[in-house]
């Protein structure tokens, strides 16, 4: 299940309006093993194409070195379809490289640039399996557990 | 001194879930060569076949010292020891 707050919810819906008729995409990421989506990273799409996305190459090593750096991961990894239903691709299963990442689509067929309701849907796609799973919408993230008491060293295995 | 490989989670399976593996070589394509001999099976997950020539998996990003290496002449990019390699696969889809 994808449990994530009504504001970050809201930003990526109105990202995909925003970039409609071409894909948008982007992450948001969450502390390493938290499965909270926490901060969210618009992405540019390189491809600007209603039927294609991709990350920027740069933008990509930039965006990796920045979660390395604060201990994060791509908690969602989001995208838009503008034409066709929030399920993923054949495109988007053969390419979905985070196994540990929650796939949202969102699509903006019925509505375009105009607000109102639209299908907003998160997967896990791991080794080319697609399941679907229940999207949970809270107005806020309930705190983080209490941290145990030990160095990061540890945390990080070495 | 070799050259720092920095693995993504996908590619962790075959380095023992290391983030981050040592390698030797002068170029790109020697590098995947040395990687391979100590992580079998992860070079066919960088490169694939084009048209009878073997080239980098187009989803697969790589870059030396945070250049990408396509604009660095790809496999024949050179790098010598203490460069930082980083293999990202691309965000992608349809």
């Amino acid at each position: 299940m994808l449990t994530i707050d009504r504001a970050t919810y809201d930003a990526i819906v109105a990202h995909a309006f925003r970039d409609h008729p071409d894909e948008a995409c982007g992450i948001v990421a969450g502390p390493e093993g938290s499965d909270r989506p926490e901060r969210l990273v618009e992405m540019v799409n390189a491809a600007g194409s209603p039927t294609f996305y991709e990350f920027d190459s740069t933008d990509l090593l930039h965006l990796y070195r920045d979660l390395d750096e604060r201990d994060e991961e791509p908690v969602v990894i989001y995208h838009s379809h503008t034409a066709t239903e929030a399920y993923p691709s054949r495109t988007d299963i053969g390419l979905a490289m985070e196994p540990n990442a929650h796939y949202v689509l969102v699509s903006t067929r019925e509505q375009g640039n105009i607000d109102g309701p639209v299908e907003f849907r998160s997967y896990r796609i791991v080794d080319g399996e697609v399941t679907e799973e229940e999207v949970t919408v809270v107005d806020t993230l309930s705190p983080p557990p209490a941290k145990h008491v030990t160095s990061q060293g540890d945390l990080d295995g070495r | 001194m070799a050259v720092e490989v920095r693995i993504p989670t996908i590619l962790r399976p075959y380095t023992g879930d290391q983030k981050s593996v040592e390698a030797r070589g002068a170029s790109l394509s020697a590098l995947i060569d040395d990687l391979e001999s100590n992580h079998p099976g992860i070079k066919d997950r960088l490169l694939e076949d084009k048209d009878g020539a073997v080239d980098l998996r187009r989803f697969v990003n790589v870059y030396v010292n945070d250049e990408d290496v396509r604009f660095l002449g790809g496999l024949d990019a050179p790098v010598t020891d203490g460069d930082q390699v980083v293999v990202l696969p691309a965000v992608a889809g349809g």
